[in-house]
């Protein structure tokens, strides 16, 4: 874990924005910009060679409850969080990103973060769930849709402050 | 009448051949409940596969954020309703994982022994299916009636019979019941033989290998790219298998039993050993028709079937550690257990493929974030790839060799 | 012998009828539409009890096959009654045409196909004498009519305004179309050997021991009659050549849109049709509707008056007791067999899986057509050069018996004696007929028949 860290530093700079091997699941958090070289580096490199992207996850991190969020010991962010693994040497990696909830705080511009569908073809399907359950825009998917929930679905139900729209095609929501 | 060019009553005199957009699901037979593909084709030739996911969404993530993780345990069965102990078990590992909580011996082997019945009659649902995809019933209800007896078996032990929620963190909500040992001794003695009458039905069935050797080849790079786990990876030939590469919390489950990676071994091109002296003489295996390549549907499918004695085999050796082994079956952590603030990630072998959870807690009873990730949401992705340039009858095959479940790719 | 028996036809009942009954000499018109209708509702009966029967036992086989039981409640035992109770709930149901379907195109293919189906009954005896009207080219008719069923899996197909059905519709014409050709080829084979197109006289030359079964004549005509039935099986749409319909990729095939009673009528041909094929394996190849073991003429020959068989064709009198009861042993021999046949189709259906279009298309192009041309021309050197055969009877007196019968001279076919004594034993004749190779004989009149097969010189 060491060695990848500096490895990583030494190639990719500011990019690590933080490293923590403490938790349970040691974790490397990136900047969005690095992200798609950092994954091309992972995935490329015959040592680490992490060939599988398991899961993509995006995590809210909202308190909706002013008092809450008084005592929240975080910013309001969006994580997008990837594990990833290697079959040839059984390995696993745990990749952070984290993003403003809004691009530039404006309520309604998505965040953005590269698509790592290239590299990944595991992406494409978790890119668009994220997508369609969290709201992060990945740029450069070859095809940026809703997945699980209907087209033309509005808001983005795994976001903390979501709520259930009042009426679907003459079904009610709530 | 005046007919314009662009009416399109005209086209009723145009004789051009056009490709044909069918949709295919989401009701439709084959389709593994609500799976819609929409299917480009030119005449029987399917030139492309596009699926449509969501019918079966039921928001498991989002109420996972809504209650303690005990009581998120049957929204665990839903997801995988074919294996819903494997799924029960994913969840408590990852739950156990994030409070650092072990577990006494005994409760080790009977989730090795449930998890282990769990996949045979997942392997037996997905056995079957197939069978009615490629347009047999039969096999289909030969598999329904071993797999209701160890359904019955499961409702003998926690009083379902097909969403369980039996083991929980910390444990299973109970002991298994008296007399229950010698019953699933004497069910796997019964059920062994009838392992070579799927093959005879299906395996060996010169029309099944027509339809199956050779279809949806799926190269291993292609596979991993992909994300596709379970079977559908060892299928292709990558030996990995996470009851041996997995993570330690969920490995040292497997501490001292005898089994097999099931993958062909690329330089004799056979499986492993079927252990005929644990089986007797009985189980006859077919062997690798010359039709088949690797990573193509019968792969896929002669997989499922040889795992499926492994996880006898499994369930054997753990009878006997679990009727030895000291501790109780493991007590379930209180309802309302305070999670240490922190994430885990953990992801389990579940019959379709790797299930992983993630849970994310900011230090309350009720987890931030639950992820369920899905293991035929990858393998399914897959599909398109797969489709490209067959016939039409081969989509349903494809689909079918994946064996997925669509609850647990639309959660 | 019991060839004296073939004319027993509708004429003559029409005959009957209208001198008995109606005191007429010659039959008008109306006796023979009389007649004609009779025919008909015995072979709607036919079907319809033959749909009732056979859907029932498809469900209890496949229910033994897949190890349950099957239908067990209504009608007291067995669910024998259960068809009769699914008739009722399909002529119960709503009868719903698709908005994007051609109404009358569509409303009217379920009777095309089953009326292809009922149709081809009609030629097909059930035993000598027990033919609704007696053709002379039935095996032509059957087989032309039979052909006809999938105009209305066509129209159905195109009709319904459903890609599936589409895709079903486009599978049946491809399918049925190619297997015409071995069906054919397989066909064509127990006709040259008999040396004629009339099912009642195919069927009356394998009259006897069970070796005489055309099946039995040559190791070609065995390997023919695998043939046939496969195409039998692929040419009615049965499993695993059911594509179709075939419910795994096309929902359900050009019946996906039908419901009630018009999806029941495709369901009775698809069962007449299946009956239609067994039948017709039986008489070509089985010894149609003669027992393995001749119990039929020992009957005729212990109890009939020898004087009244010896006279040959019953042309004006009632069909004495005894020969009607022959007749019926015949019935019930060959429905038997058909069954058989239909029960052998379920059996495949329920334990294999389906084949793919490209595969069945080349079972068809690259093993059934090879292998029947190969027992076509296998079994006509066999028949030219008089090799031995297990067939001990002599085809030729029946069918002079048979031609003189109905007025007609078919003499002329390959090494016919003209002044072959008609009263010659079976087993004898044939003894004969492998010693003398007699010079072929063209009857003009046979020619006209269309009777005359070029085999021989």
């Amino acid at each position: 874990m060491s060695d990848l860290v500096s490895q990583l530093k030494e190639r990719f700079g500011d990019g690590i924005v933080d490293v923590n091997a403490e938790t349970i699941d040691d974790w490397i958090e990136v900047t969005p910009d690095v992200l798609l070289d950092v994954c091309e580096f992972l995935a490329g490199d015959s040592a680490i060679k992490l060939d599988m992207l398991n899961c993509i996850t995006a995590v809210d991190y909202l308190h909706t409850d002013p008092k809450k969020a008084a005592k929240a010991d975080f910013d309001p962010h969006m994580q997008v969080v990837y594990h990833l693994s290697s079959i040839e040497h059984k390995h696993t990696l745990v990749l952070k990103v984290k993003v403003d909830r809004w691009k530039n705080g404006e309520e309604g511009s998505l965040p953005e973060v590269p698509s790592v569908a290239g590299i990944w073809r595991t992406a494409d399907w978790h890119e668009r769930e994220v997508y369609d359950l969290s709201g992060v825009l990945f740029t450069g998917h070859p095809n940026m849709k809703r997945i699980l929930c209907p087209d033309d679905w509005v808001g983005y139900p795994l976001r903390k402050d979501y709520e259930m729209p009042l009426e679907y095609h003459g079904i009610r929501g709530r | 009448m005046s007919t314009k060019v662009d009416d399109p009553r005209v086209i009723e005199f145009d004789v051009r051949t056009d490709e044909m957009l069918i949709n295919m699901g989401p009701q439709h037979p084959s389709t593994h409940g609500v799976l819609r593909l929409i299917l480009r084709t030119d005449g029987e030739i399917v030139s492309e596969v596009e699926p449509h996911l969501g019918y079966l969404h039921r928001c498991a993530e989002k109420i996972g954020e809504n209650l303690t993780p005990r009581q998120w345990v049957p929204y665990t069965d839903r997801m995988d309703y074919l294996a819903g102990m494997n799924m029960n078990l994913g969840w408590a590992l990852v739950v156990e994982k994030l409070l650092e909580h072990d577990l006494p011996e005994k409760a080790r082997h009977l989730r090795v022994i449930i998890s282990e019945m769990g996949r045979i009659a997942s392997h037996l649902v997905g056995m079957g299916a197939y069978g009615l995809d490629l347009g047999t019933f039969s096999p289909f209800l030969y598999a329904f009636r071993e797999r209701e007896k160890i359904l019955d078996l499961f409702e003998k032990a926690c009083g379902a019979r097909l969403t369980y929620s039996y083991l929980t963190p910390g444990g299973a909500t109970g002991d298994l019941p008296p007399g229950w040992v010698d019953e699933c001794r004497d069910f796997l003695a019964q059920f062994k033989p009838c392992i070579p009458e799927f093959h005879e039905l299906l395996t060996n069935n010169q029309i099944f290998i027509g339809r199956t050797a050779g279809i949806g080849v799926m190269s291993a790079a292609t596979a991993i790219n992909y994300g596709c786990t379970g079977p559908v990876l060892r299928g292709s030939g990558v030996p990995y298998d996470l009851r041996f590469n997995g993570e330690e919390r969920y490995t040292e489950m497997y501490e001292g039993y005898q089994f097999d990676v099931i993958v062909q071994d690329p330089e004799t091109g056979k499986y492993p050993d079927p252990h005929l002296e644990e089986f007797g003489d009985d189980l006859d295996y077919p062997e690798i028709p010359k039709e088949a390549i690797l990573g193509d549907c019968w792969h896929r499918f002669y997989v499922r079937m040889l795992e499926v004695v492994q996880a006898i085999r499994l369930v054997e050796q753990a009878l006997d550690k679990y009727e030895s082994a000291s501790g109780d079956w493991g007590q379930p952590i209180k309802l309302t257990q305070k999670l240490p603030k922190g994430e885990a990630y953990l992801e389990t072998e579940a019959p379709r493929g790797q299930m992983g959870f993630y849970l994310v807690s900011t230090g309350d009873s009720i987890p931030w974030r639950v992820r369920a990730r899905s293991s035929c949401f990858c393998n399914l992705s897959v599909t398109s790839e797969l489709c490209r340039g067959t016939l039409l009858a081969d989509v349903p095959a494809i689909v079918g060799s994946l064996d997925v479940v669509m609850g647990e790719i639309d959660r | 012998m019991i060839g004296s028996l073939v004319s027993t036809g509708a004429s003559t009942v029409t005959e009957f009828i209208s001198q008995n009954i109606f005191g007429l000499d010659d039959p008008n018109w109306f006796m023979y539409l009389l007649c004609g209708v009779i025919a008909a509702v015995l072979v709607l009966h036919v079907i319809a009890v033959g749909a009732l029967f056979f859907i029932w036992a498809e469900r209890k086989i496949a229910g033994r096959i897949q190890d349950r039981l099957g239908p067990t409640r209504v009608g007291g035992k067995f669910g024998w009654l259960q068809t009769l109770a699914d008739g009722v709930k399909l002529i119960a149901k709503e009868d719903f045409i698709p908005r994007d379907a051609d109404a009358p195109l569509f409303k009217i293919a379920p009777y095309i196909a089953f009326a292809a189906s009922f149709a081809a009954f009609l030629a097909l005896p059930f035993a000598d004498g027990a033919v609704a009207h007696h053709v002379n080219t039935a095996v032509f008719f059957v087989l032309a009519v039979l052909g006809l069923e999938v105009f209305g899996v066509i129209l159905a197909g195109y009709a319904s305004g459903s890609k599936w059905s589409l895709f079903g519709a486009m599978r049946e014409a491809a399918q049925v179309v190619s297997y015409e050709v071995p069906l054919g080829m397989c066909v064509v084979i127990p006709v040259f050997v008999a040396g004629t197109m009339n099912l009642t006289t195919i069927g009356e030359m394998q009259a006897g021991w069970f070796n005489n079964w055309l099946v039995f004549h040559d190791p070609f005509t065995f390997i023919a009659a695998i043939v046939y039935f496969t195409c039998a099986t692929a040419s009615v749409n049965r499993a695993p050549f059911d594509l179709a319909e075939a419910e795994s990729e096309l929902v359900a095939g050009f019946h996906t849109e039908y419901s009630g009673l018009r999806w029941s009528f495709f369901f009775m041909a698809e069962y007449g049709s299946m009956f239609l094929v067994s039948a017709l394996a039986s008489i070509l190849f089985f010894g149609g509707w003669h027992p393995p073991i001749p119990i039929d003429i020992w009957i005729l020959e212990a109890f009939a008056d020898p004087d009244l068989v010896a006279a040959g064709p019953l042309k004006d009198a009632v069909p004495s007791l005894v020969t009607f009861l022959v007749m019926l042993i015949g019935i019930a021999t060959l429905v038997a067999k058909s069954v058989i046949g239909v029960v052998v189709m379920m059996w495949v259906r329920w334990t294999f899986p389906r084949l793919r279009i490209d595969q069945v298309m080349a079972t068809c192009l690259k093993y059934c057509v090879p292998i029947a041309a190969v027992c076509f021309v296998g079994s006509m050197t066999w028949e030219t050069l008089d090799l031995p055969s297990m067939n001990t009877i002599n085809r030729y007196e029946i069918h002079e018996d048979w031609s003189e019968d109905l007025a007609v001279s078919t003499v002329g076919e390959d090494g016919v004696d003209p002044e072959w004594p008609e009263d010659e034993n079976d087993d004898e004749s044939s003894e004969v007929m492998d010693g003398e190779e007699a010079p072929i004989e063209e009857d003009s009149v046979a020619v006209q028949n269309g009777l005359s097969l070029q085999e021989g010189e």
